[in-house]
């Protein structure tokens, strides 16, 4: 049986099981802790370092954090949201973001969390980097201009002898996530949808599946990031 | 006590002129509007010069060309507010889906090798005239050229967010963004 522990976030008492994932357990306790690279139900990676807050005044990741009783976490000071601001900020200026042409617009991850923040622009200058976009596949185009490089795809989607269809490729400032032509090969309509599914941006599309949903009716079109935990 | 009204410009560098468009789109509030402000150098009445210093000057589009990055300059000299007015003001915008591809291959494509030219240019000319605008190496955010106050994000900005920032620099009320007008798209 797991025992249950006491711990407070922006002090208010919280409960949850011991070792549970701190992104989790605020969860249960209506708090919403953005996070980018984590996603339910796959292992951490801690790479985008958006869910930073403050455990007993020293920053970590909470997606990558364990909860332990009477631990002391702060999710929101002006140092952390600024911290959080220029995170979304950097990802803006270092890939190519031109959300009017994006099939994944008012429903992604990355610019819901910019509404969320009310970015107008980026601090940084924008970078415009030269990237390809990898089209050769029959069912998944793989937009590197709007990777993240969160990982997440690699962590979470495997065809049906269990191996990852999204692979790293080049390195440093070059590194890309690419799609296996092996393992790729043969996967179903279902495991394909589900990839662009796990991608919180506009970096992995199925065809001919781009602007489904007309503006208004889109995830983010009215609801901010978060808000379906914080008004439980 | 009549209250001096403040004097707006507004022009469209590389922009596709939908930000303009958006700003007409206040409707009927246009008519609350030149009540409180008057329009100097700008495309909706046509004065294309300066004639006095503008309190508020309003910017569609990045810089693409020279005469862009002149006509900026020109705005930050005479205006004491200059807003970045939507996506390719901000960051470039679609215009910068250029960036990328070296110029020389964009305008390779435009005029000699794209499908509806690559038959009608047998001379293969790229247009040089001095009179024509400088191309660019790339796309430039305005802010990346000049200083720039404010930032009023959208492709283009809803109609709101632009009476709301308007209205309230232009009376000094307190500015309301709802969340479903700040939009990228
Ligand atoms: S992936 Fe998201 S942030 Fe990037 S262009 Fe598409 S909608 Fe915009
Ligand atoms: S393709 Fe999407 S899920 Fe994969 S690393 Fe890039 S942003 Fe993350
Ligand atoms: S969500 Fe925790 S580091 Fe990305």
């Amino acid at each position: 049986m797991s025992t249950f522990v006491k711990f407070i976030i922006d002090g208010k008492i919280c409960l949850s099981e011991e070792g549970k994932q701190l992104i989790e357990a605020a969860k249960e306790n209506d708090i919403y802790i953005p996070t980018l690279c984590n996603y339910p139900g796959i292992p951490p990676k801690g790479s985008c370092r958006i869910c930073t807050v403050l455990i007993n005044n020293r920053p970590a990741t909470a997606c990558t954090t364990k909860v332990t009783e009477n631990m002391d976490i702060k999710t929101s000071t002006p140092e952390l949201e600024d911290f959080r601001k220029a995170v979304i900020e950097l990802l803006f200026s270092e890939g190519n973001h031109f959300c009017p042409s994006c099939e994944r617009s008012g429903n992604c991850e990355l610019q819901a969390l910019a509404y969320k923040y009310r970015i107008a622009v980026s601090r940084f200058p924008y970078f415009f980097p030269e990237r390809t976009i990898e089209s050769w596949h029959p069912k998944l185009i793989k937009d590197h201009n709007r990777c993240i490089l969160c990982k997440r795809c690699i962590r979470g989607i495997k065809n049906n002898e269990g191996k990852t269809i999204f692979a790293y490729g080049r390195r440093g400032q070059y590194l890309e996530i690419n799609i296996d032509p092996e393992t790729s090969k043969n996967i179903s309509d279902e495991l394909a949808e589900q990839a662009m599914n796990i991608c919180p941006v506009g970096a992995i599309l199925v065809k001919e599946k781009g602007f489904i949903t007309p503006i208004g009716k889109r995830k983010y079109d009215y609801n901010i990031i978060g808000s379906e935990i914080e008004n439980q | 006590m009549t209250k001096k009204k403040k004097i707006i410009a507004t022009a469209s560098l590389a922009g596709c002129f939908g930000c303009h468009m958006s700003f007409l789109d206040i409707d009927e509030r246009i008519l609350n509007l030149i009540e409180l402000v008057e329009f100097n150098k700008s495309p909706i009445n046509d004065i294309k010069k300066f004639t006095k210093h503008c309190d508020i000057g309003i910017i569609e589009g990045g810089c693409c060309n020279d005469e862009n990055v002149h006509v900026l300059k020109e705005f930050r000299k005479n205006c004491d507010i200059l807003i970045s007015l939507g996506e390719c003001a901000i960051m470039g915008g679609l215009p910068a889906m250029r960036n990328g591809i070296p110029l020389k291959e964009c305008l390779e494509e435009a005029y000699i090798n794209g499908p509806t030219v690559k038959d009608v240019n047998p001379q293969k000319i790229i247009p040089f005239d001095p009179d024509i605008p400088k191309i660019l190496n790339k796309v430039y955010p305005c802010h990346e050229i000049v200083k720039i106050d404010y930032f009023l994000p959208g492709c283009p900005p809803r109609a709101d967010l632009i009476w709301n920032a308007l209205y309230a620099l232009v009376t000094g009320n307190e500015l309301l963004i709802p969340y479903e007008v700040f939009k990228y798209d």
